[in-house]
């Protein structure tokens, strides 16, 4: 499967010392990018066949913008971030091609032990579970504390002082009493909470939040968001939301990526992909959501959700050409013998499709 | 409270399930003597109506005691108080082979496809299962029968001989949805059956159950925390908080007058998928409380934002305050 080229000529400047710049992404570019993610790749080599859980992933974000990378199971979301992280298990798992560039710094060629430095200095995650990222016999407080111990000089004085700032600064209530306590003891918004005041205890550059909302309530679920966006004007950090929540994404990020196995399908700012979604995956995902039309004034009339037929195919036989052509409403010959190149259809506007844009009645 | 299951219906078919005054209280046992040293106010005095055919959708947040409503329905836990009545019989007081033929008529789906299915057995025998326990067919007629159910969900009969982990989630929850119908029940308790799924997936399951619906005359239980998808699949909705129907009206009213501040509260919370509406949400402070130690006086008092003093010490009773909407609030 050829990958489809870069566009965009890599700015080649040199007057950044030795300061690494990223290649040209296929992609939206960004003025001034934070992080760029070129063409990654992650593949699980496993027994059934080499599983290309990413595959020629690619974007871009500057300072303090939210992108947010939706897609169902499987379709290497979380992979993205992990590998972000270099926090892919190898084996089965491996880095295979690809480049990270946080500020200068290429990510995936640092030796672990100064990739180690940089994870919660300047680049941090938080996960979807927090009762199984979080240690069950430490204290909330020395949890937090100890990022503070690996990343800085702080006394002991100043870092229970920082802990409780933290904790403070995420809204949970009586903060020097809640740092005494276990996670068990808490609530699962509030150990999100906690997870989030570890995340950002050292101001990191780049928060990765995966699904960070979906195992809590939504009244939970609106407060944790709230506090996200809150957290990040004031520090400025980027942030990338990975979710499966086409709501959630509607209501929090500027800029949108549409995954399916492995790959981006889609990829707008929000008011784009939303209001005028190109590739038939991101339509089809935002016809079979059911919404609340009664609250808007629709008619109370209960149509048939739209349907995407069929399944996800296994990762380790994908089918040849477009990978949602098995799915696809509007496949042909075409689309079933040969991958869409990922280009600019539209303006600052995605998609890999032979086509886009085509409804699927029209 | 018997009035409120009256009336919010206006359906004029006989009613499958009515429960009334349902309590289930868990003990908490504690030490080496096993002393009980409180309980779990799990449900605490729900009355609900399902007339045939209708889809009643119940909708709360973890912990409210939901998903307990169901199973004390079916009476896979015993309920502490509280009338239970199937086909007009109370069936709360019968015996194990007396409750037997109710069950027939009350099946259930259970949420997670992955540990609701025994992996040792295969497909066909899970669906045909129920029809050997109640007597119905055995040897080749079983195969029919389970074939049909096959078909009407819309697995291959090639799929009988696969044993679970063969399938997709979205095509365990068909299993699931086939094995419960396997004894044409007149009511299917629905326990959060698409929450498990992806999006894609889920549309195609809550179609099939509309379908069945439809065809079948069923009538359901929709147990789920999504608004969306029980706006799309009920006519009417009743809302729990800690144990307690806090609002109960017909789906329209719910999604356009919904009276209740914790009704509202959750409606708002429902992220929009259109990022060009900015709703004003109202984002309510704090946790559900523990149902070991529920709040005095109306339960929702501690993040209500319109609580007053009364709240504190009075619960408030489930009123009608317009023609078949009810709500639990001193201020309404």
């Amino acid at each position: 499967m050829s990958q489809p080229q870069a566009l965009q000529a890599a700015p080649m400047n040199t007057g950044m010392g030795n300061k690494r710049q990223a290649k040209g992404i296929t992609g939206i570019a960004v003025a001034d990018p934070l992080l760029t993610v070129a063409d990654l790749k992650t593949y699980f080599f496993t027994r059934n066949g080499t599983v290309k859980a990413v595959d020629g992933m690619s974007f871009a974000i500057a300072r303090g913008e939210t992108l947010a990378i939706v897609g169902e199971s499987g379709c290497g979301k979380s992979m993205t971030a992990l590998s972000l992280m270099r926090l892919i298990a190898d084996p089965p798992g491996r880095i295979v091609g690809g480049e990270v560039v946080l500020d200068g710094v290429d990510l995936l060629q640092l030796p672990e032990a100064q990739m180690r430095a940089m994870r919660g200095r300047d680049i941090s995650m938080i996960f979807q579970e927090p009762m199984t990222s979080l240690n069950p016999v430490m204290t909330i407080g020395k949890q937090i504390a100890e990022v503070l111990t690996m990343h800085t000089r702080l006394s002991r004085d100043e870092l229970q002082k920082k802990v409780v700032e933290m904790l403070a600064l995420v809204k949970i209530p009586e903060p020097a009493q809640r740092a005494k306590e276990y996670p068990h003891q808490l609530s699962g918004g509030m150990r999100q909470r906690a997870m989030i005041a570890m995340a950002l205890a050292c101001s990191p550059k780049v928060l990765l939040a995966d699904e960070p909302t979906t195992a809590l309530d939504v009244t939970i679920q609106a407060q944790i968001l709230e506090l996200i966006v809150d957290l990040q004007r004031r520090l400025g950090t980027a942030v990338v939301l990975i979710t499966h929540d086409l709501g959630v994404v509607a209501e929090t990020a500027k800029r949108v990526i549409v995954m399916y196995a492995g790959r981006k399908v889609e990829e707008a700012s929000a008011e784009d992909l939303f209001g005028d979604p190109l590739h038939p995956y991101t339509e089809g995902l935002m016809a079979s959501i059911p919404r609340l039309g009664l609250m808007r004034g629709e008619g109370a009339e209960v149509d048939r959700l739209q349907e995407i037929p069929g399944i996800v195919p296994p990762l380790y036989n994908l089918p040849a050409g477009c990978v949602f052509a098995p799915r696809c409403p509007r496949a042909d010959d075409k689309c079933r013998s040969e991958y869409p190149p990922y280009e600019e259809k539209r303006p600052r506007h995605w998609a890999a499709c032979w086509h886009a844009g085509e409804r699927a009645n029209g | 409270m018997a009035d409120a299951v009256q009336s919010v219906s206006t359906s004029n078919r006989p009613p499958v399930l009515e429960i009334e005054g349902l309590k289930k209280h868990f003990p908490i046992k504690k030490g080496f003597l096993r002393r009980t040293s409180g309980h779990v106010f799990a449900v605490d005095g729900v009355s609900l109506k399902i007339h045939e055919g209708e889809a009643l959708g119940l909708v709360g947040e973890s912990g409210c005691g939901k998903s307990t409503v169901g199973r004390v329905i079916l009476r896979l836990i015993e309920p502490t108080e509280g009338v239970i009545r199937v086909g007009g019989e109370d069936i709360r007081q019968l015996s194990k082979r007396e409750l037997k033929p109710f069950r027939r008529q009350m099946q259930i789906i259970f949420q997670d496809p992955y540990s609701s299915l025994n992996p040792r057995m295969t497909a066909g025998d899970i669906v045909g299962e129920p029809l050997s326990t109640h007597g119905i067919a055995t040897g080749r007629k079983r195969e029919e029968l389970v074939a049909a159910l096959f078909d009407r969900v819309g697995l291959t009969r090639v799929q009988m001989k696969s044993f679970p982990h063969q399938f997709s989630g979205g095509q365990r929850q068909r299993i699931g949805i086939a094995r419960a119908l396997a004894l044409n029940p007149k009511l299917i308790i629905c326990d959060e059956p698409v929450s498990a799924l992806d999006v894609s997936i889920q549309a195609q399951v809550i179609n099939l159950l509309m379908d069945l619906q439809r065809e079948l005359g069923l009538s359901y239980l929709f147990i789920s925390h999504n608004l969306s998808v029980v706006e799309h699949i009920s006519q009417r909705i009743a809302v729990m908080y800690l144990g307690k129907i806090v609002e109960y009206a017909d789906k329209v009213t719910i999604f356009t007058k919904a009276a209740h501040p914790y009704t509202e509260a959750l409606l708002s919370a429902v992220p929009v998928p259109d990022p060009r509406i900015r709703r004003k949400k109202i984002v309510l402070q704090g946790d559900v409380p523990s149902p070991v130690k529920p709040p005095s006086g109306c339960h929702f008092h501690t993040r209500c934002p319109y609580v007053v003093d009364r709240c504190k010490v009075e619960a408030p009773a489930l009123r009608e305050i317009a023609p078949r909407q009810f709500v639990a609030c001193h201020l309404r």
